[in-house]
């Protein structure tokens, strides 16, 4: 299956048609998202009107490993089958994912101070997302540190790799440990625990987060695409003028065979 | 008004739940226009490479 | 001699033919440990409490200084290809380098920490817990370390990026380290925090290897 959609032609043509699709869809959750996250949806008894920045913080935290998990399977992709769209795919998630992580971190300090009386603290959940933040950057300043694309590439698929360790860690953290962070009320094996008029603008913005960063995937993939596609031309037409023109017209070679 | 007023103070939060909201407008646009903007060069660029072969 | 401790040897004899290294980390280590107590101020309890800290984080700093040199020399002369054709698998000559990385530099940290740990007042309790964890973290250092340099090889400005990759991953043998140190220091038994760096340990010795000889594999494309 993979292979149908090898082809960079095909990817192109794909990704055109479904580009407005997903470009809408994304902006029609996510306003829906915000409309019953900050409107509609009660305060928390405990928390009061703060447990909105809850609305940001936790689709913005499914999204940085959410992105990371996908930058490392096409990375694999890359390496071992050696995949034309891999790399492009693993190196164009990788801002995305650090400007989920980013939003996760500010939005999470933010919500902390008021909530636990400080911007920051160095328990497992926050250290362990805090070393995924700087995997991405990391990850994209290896990409970006060859002078051969394909070499940064390899490198960063390596990288990306060896830290996948991280994404576990950071969803138990705060079971394995004592944590200020509190514990997981989604995906638990018990089901969510958290209020039906909270879990579904939740899950509308996480929702709209994910097609969102699918249709920005793809821009981003298409403009690799393009950038490939201009290298080669570049390359042909320096080619070209190295190299002079053929003088003679054809009849006179003709003649000499006779 | 006082439904307005009421809405934007948050309970009491405000100046925490807007810059958490901001902020996260603020990463979400940057990662949208970085993307739109780098593809419209290079599809620029790309245009104007073609139209100087094609004359061949 | 098996060819594995042939390879050790042979990194071995050109460390210490190059002479700065292992002197170079030391240094590195006494001069820094020493710049806190005239940027903190000598009061004992305060050093006291930041002591497993310090030595921990500046041991971290040392063993990077000579990372990017792991593979450089060889990569640059064209040995490393030619090793690369040995009978000995790239993983096992990867286990080789950091082996000999780790005599010369993770060694040396190890037994010069309680001698610095001294200057910092650090508590009584601690110094075994300190030993025994550098023991076992400085390794995990040098593997991880080694996945850093195989695939910044030939990257620009390699140094800075090669600490960039490989400070957060340094992260969780630091923590376990210096708990395992205030643990000790608190009464409390250092033998989860140890444990836990044997762990970290177990796990680097079996992925780090694969991974930096697959940086090292397409370094050599």
């Amino acid at each position: 299956m993979i292979h149908r959609f090898a082809n960079p032609a095909r990817f192109m043509r794909l990704s055109a048609a479904l580009l407005p699709w997903c470009a809408v869809l994304g902006a029609l959750l996510i306003a829906a998202g915000l409309v019953f996250g900050l409107v509609l949806a009660p305060a928390d008894y405990q928390q009061g009107d703060a447990v909105r920045i809850m609305y940001v913080h936790v689709p913005a935290a499914w999204m940085a490993s959410f992105v990371y998990a996908v930058m490392a399977a096409a990375s694999a992709v890359g390496l071992i089958w050696r995949h034309p769209l891999a790399d492009i795919a693993a190196r164009a998630a990788a801002p995305l994912g650090a400007g989920f992580t980013a939003i996760c971190l500010i939005t999470g300090s933010l919500w902390g101070e008021p909530m636990w009386g400080t911007w920051w603290v160095w328990d497992a959940r926050l250290t362990s997302v805090l070393v995924l933040f700087f995997l991405y950057l990391g990850y994209i300043a290896l990409v970006n540190a060859f002078d051969e694309p394909t070499r940064g590439a390899r490198a960063g698929a390596i990288l990306a790799l060896v830290g996948i360790v991280n994404l576990p860690i950071i969803k138990f953290s705060v079971d394995w440990w004592n944590t200020l962070h509190q514990p997981a009320s989604v995906f638990r094996l018990g089901g969510p625990t958290i209020a039906a008029s909270m879990l579904w603008p939740l899950l509308a913005m996480a929702l709209g987060f994910t097609v969102f960063f699918v249709t920005l995937l793809m821009v981003r993939m298409r403009t690799a695409l393009i950038a490939a596609k201009v290298r080669a031309l570049r390359q042909v037409a320096s080619e070209a003028e190295a190299r002079p023109a053929p003088r003679t017209p054809r009849g006179s070679l003709g003649s000499v065979r006779q | 008004m006082t439904a307005l007023a009421d809405f934007l103070a948050m309970g009491g939060y405000a100046r925490f739940v807007w810059p958490a909201y901001g902020a996260a407008a603020l990463v979400l646009s940057w990662m949208l226009v970085d993307s739109v903007v780098a593809y419209r060069r290079r599809q620029r660029e790309l245009e104007l490479l073609e139209r100087q072969r094609a004359p061949r | 001699m098996s060819p594995f401790r042939r390879l050790v040897a042979r990194d071995l004899r050109l460390a210490l033919r190059q002479g700065g290294d292992a002197a170079t980390v030391i240094a590195f280590f006494v001069l820094t440990v020493i710049l806190f107590p005239f940027g903190v101020g000598p009061e004992p309890l305060l050093l006291q409490r930041i002591a497993a800290g310090i030595v921990w984080v500046t041991a971290l700093l040392a063993a990077l200084l000579s990372l990017d040199r792991l593979f450089l020399a060889d990569y640059e002369d064209g040995s490393l290809e030619a090793l690369a054709l040995m009978g000995l698998p790239l993983e096992a000559q990867v286990a080789a380098k950091c082996l000999a990385h780790w005599l010369v530099t993770g060694l040396p940290l190890t037994v010069m920490a309680p001698v610095l740990a001294l200057l910092l007042h650090l508590r009584a309790e601690s110094y075994p817990a300190l030993v025994l964890g550098m023991a076992l973290g400085t390794p995990s250092l040098s593997l991880i370390g080694a996945v850093g340099a195989a695939l910044t090889l030939g990257a620009r400005r390699g140094g800075v990026l090669l600490s960039l990759l490989v400070l957060p991953l340094y992260i969780p043998v630091l923590i376990f380290g210096v708990a395992a140190c205030e643990a000790a220091g608190a009464g409390f038994a250092a033998r989860p925090h140890l444990l836990l760096l044997a762990a970290l340990l177990v796990l680097a010795l079996a992925l780090a290897p694969f991974a930096a000889a697959a940086g090292l594999r397409q370094a050599l494309e």
